[in-house]
């Protein structure tokens, strides 16, 4: 939608498609992740000090406001620091990697109903399989680093985030199996109408298999919420970069530009992850309460107020991932792990039968 | 760095090397200056080389060339985290050495003093165990309560962290006349406070499967390594120099000596270490709020001696620190300096079970172990 109205403002010509592409992918980067990036770090570190009895930032602007943007200006003017024995094509390329894994997810995310980068039917597949490339990234980061530190922290990210895929892949698949699509807009778009429509609480219609997914669409929500928190190597899953341990694991070795590549990073997969939850079980981009656009008659207000409620929910999700982050303790890798394959996955996958049950109803 | 060490490597058909970490002197969680020197299987620690000397002052040297209460100062700088406890400890020392008697009041303001250093000490401690952990938050609460009693000291002697208040013979000033009220107010806040504390990171779950049956250390060998203070309470045997030996006007007071049970895992692991410094604090409270209700009036100078200069002979005192046994031994040849002094820093023996405690478990563990003993750098150094 967007991408043919752009097509069409350049006279559809080969130059057009290009042109019209470039600024379709670069969209969501230069509106959304780098403002968001900005005002989540932010938010972590007010919410951070509110959390913990301080103000946080206050000095530059008004509450500080001021203050990420300071910080990214810093970095930006940093001495781009690459040690003798580091592995000079690996370290330049892991931040890279890394990031363009979480920017590649942003894809496939449906913000509106007429924004989505690229209208892929494999939809959630897609962005699994992408977000899999940022592995190969720490762990590169990790090796090229040639530090012991960063070697046993992208070690044990590797060994979390693909332990923590399965369930998460699992609980996807549950909801594929419900919906009869990968596509994340598809299935954005069955969750229209009221908040009661939404997956969470068994999706659109009112015949009584809706009422029996209620209890393991809950659980499903959980589990895929607790799985995304690894992913992203949140607390209480933050061991890859366990300061009290591993100093700050897999970018201990990194400065500068590179080291805000892998904030950059970490920050916008925190909304990814958030983003996708938010497409499977509450609605995506869709309304709880109804369109204001719709009330007045202003088809054209519909997509903003989308795009609002697509930022709130998810921004709300991210909120809880740091009142998370600056409540509990982080557990020990063993204990991940069987977080992760003792609980997580047995759970995941009766869940899983049970929905498939269900929906043979 | 590998061949110099001791480390012992095992062999096996499939070639496997230890890795050898390096942990500190510059690392977060080495609570100072300490290097620990990891050999690793994977992540099971298979040893453990604790390198100290990185803070070295040479303290006892030092004392030598130094008259008796120019002492005082330099004693705040070993466990710079109970400079009271330090002061006190040495002034005990000297005055058993000299045959002083101080007059009540003194004593009441040192036992008040040195309990409360134990509570802002203890706050120190769970503070950055829950950060060694990866809760941060409780530690800006602990440091929130810590700086109400630092201001409580400020207020009394002008110094927030190295105070030369308690002097041989008294005390360098009076107590201010706000002091009493505000030390009431202060432990009236402080008891929901720990309440808080408890409830966010005591009883956490996740907490306690970092923490419970990890590091385990059994009574006999902490006694044969000379463990003292709450990691020896921990392990479950009830001593405690204050009621052991008691010193100052600590008979007067009613209080408990809280001991591990071993309440989530074994007794004697880091649970139980951490959770009686918890309680003692409860006790230190206690103490405080006796003293206050007790205080004497009376002169805090009167008996400070104009010149220090002790018969020929030797003297060994201890106190109950918060970190343990503190003893000095002090030599003197009838001079107005020291022939020698020893200190008996119980840090230093703690930090001797590391490699017992910590062999077997992960990385991670090491961490907990280490933040669990409680250790300060100045007082193993000195």
């Amino acid at each position: 939608m967007m991408y043919d109205f752009l097509v069409d403002l350049f006279g559809n010509s080969a130059l057009a498609n290009i042109i019209a592409g470039t600024i379709q992918s670069l969209l969501p980067l230069f509106v959304f992740i780098l403002p968001f990036a900005l005002f989540a770090v932010y938010l972590e570190r007010k919410v951070s000090a509110h959390m913990q009895d301080r103000l946080g930032p206050m000095r530059t602007g008004w509450h500080g406001w001021k203050q990420t943007i300071a910080d990214i200006l810093k970095l930006i003017q940093k001495e781009d620091i690459v040690a003798k024995d580091n592995d000079r094509l690996l370290f330049n390329l892991a931040p890279i990697i890394v990031f363009a894994g979480s920017y590649a997810a942003f894809a496939a995310i449906p913000f509106t109903s007429i924004f989505i980068g690229t209208e892929v039917d494999l939809g959630i597949f897609y962005i699994i399989a992408v977000t899999g490339i940022v592995v190969a990234g720490i762990l590169m980061a990790g090796w090229a680093s040639n530090n012991k530190y960063s070697l046993l922290g992208s070690m044990r990210s590797v060994a979390q985030i693909i332990s923590y895929e399965i369930p998460t892949i699992l609980v996807a698949l549950s909801l594929v199996m419900i919906s009869g699509s990968m596509n994340l807009h598809t299935l954005s778009e069955q969750q229209t109408g009221y908040a009661w429509n939404w997956y969470i609480f068994g999706g659109p219609g009112s015949e009584l298999s809706k009422f029996l997914l209620i209890p393991s669409m809950l659980v499903g929500f959980l589990i895929i919420y607790i799985s995304t928190l690894a992913e992203v190597n949140r607390t209480p899953f933050d061991i890859p970069e366990a300061e009290s341990e591993l100093v700050s694991g897999y970018h201990t070795e990194y400065s500068g530009m590179k080291f805000a590549m892998f904030f950059l990073a970490e920050y916008a997969n925190m909304f990814a992850v958030s983003a996708i939850v938010v497409a499977l079980f509450l609605g995506g981009y869709q309304s709880p309460i109804g369109y204001l656009g719709d009330l007045i008659g202003a088809k054209w207000m519909i997509p903003i107020e989308q795009f609002s409620w697509f930022t709130i929910k998810g921004v709300f999700f991210v909120f809880v991932q740091m009142w998370l982050r600056w409540t509990l303790p982080r557990l020990r890798v063993d204990q991940l792990m069987a977080v992760s394959w003792k609980y997580l996955i047995p759970i995941a996958f009766v869940n899983l039968i049970i929905i498939g049950l269900i929906t043979l109803l | 760095m590998s061949q110099e060490s001791s480390l012992n490597t095992k062999s096996s058909a499939i070639r496997t090397e230890e890795m050898v970490l390096n942990m500190g002197p510059q690392h977060p969680s080495t609570h100072g200056v300490l290097r620990l020197e990891l050999a690793l299987e994977g992540e099971i620690i298979t040893n453990v080389i604790p390198h100290i000397g990185y803070l070295h002052r040479c303290f006892e040297k030092h004392c030598e060339a130094m008259t008796y209460p120019q002492i005082v100062p330099y004693t705040d700088r070993m466990d710079y985290l109970a400079p009271m406890g330090n002061e006190f400890g040495y002034a005990i020392a000297m005055e058993k050495l000299l045959g002083i008697q101080v007059p009540e009041r003194v004593d009441y303001i040192r036992v008040i003093m040195a309990e409360l250093q134990r509570i802002s000490s203890h706050l120190v401690a769970l503070g950055t165990y829950g950060a060694d952990i990866g809760a941060f938050t409780p530690f800006l609460y602990c440091f929130r309560d810590r700086e109400k009693i630092l201001s409580l000291f400020e207020m009394t002697c002008g110094a927030r962290l190295l105070y030369n208040y308690i002097w041989v013979g008294g005390l360098s000033h009076d107590l201010h006349p706000d002091f009493v009220r505000k030390t009431r107010e202060f432990i009236k806040e402080f008891r929901p406070n720990l309440k808080e504390v408890n409830d966010l990171l005591s009883h956490n779950r996740i907490f306690i499967d970092r923490t419970a049956n990890v590091g385990i250390l059994p009574v006999d060998t902490a006694i044969n390594y000379g463990v003292s203070g709450p990691n020896l309470r921990g392990s479950g045997i009830k001593w405690d120099v204050r009621k052991e030996d008691p010193y100052s006007v600590y008979h007067k007071f009613d209080y408990d000596i809280p001991v591990g049970e071993g309440k989530y895992g074994t007794v004697g692991d880091s649970w139980d270490r951490y959770y009686v410094r918890v309680l003692e604090m409860e006790e230190s409270c206690k103490i405080v709020e006796q003293a206050l209700d007790q205080l004497p009036e009376g002169d805090v100078q009167s008996a400070i001696p104009k010149r220090i200069k002790p018969p020929i002979g030797h003297v060994y005192s201890r106190v109950e620190n918060p970190r343990g046994d503190l003893g000095y031994f002090i030599i003197s040849d009838g001079s107005t300096s020291p022939y020698r002094v020893k200190v008996r820093a119980p840090s230093f023996v703690s930090m001797q079970i590391m490699n017992e405690l910590c062999k077997g478990y992960m990385v991670a563990d090491v961490v907990t172990i280490l933040g669990s003993i409680d250790i300060v750098l100045g007082e193993i150094d000195r």
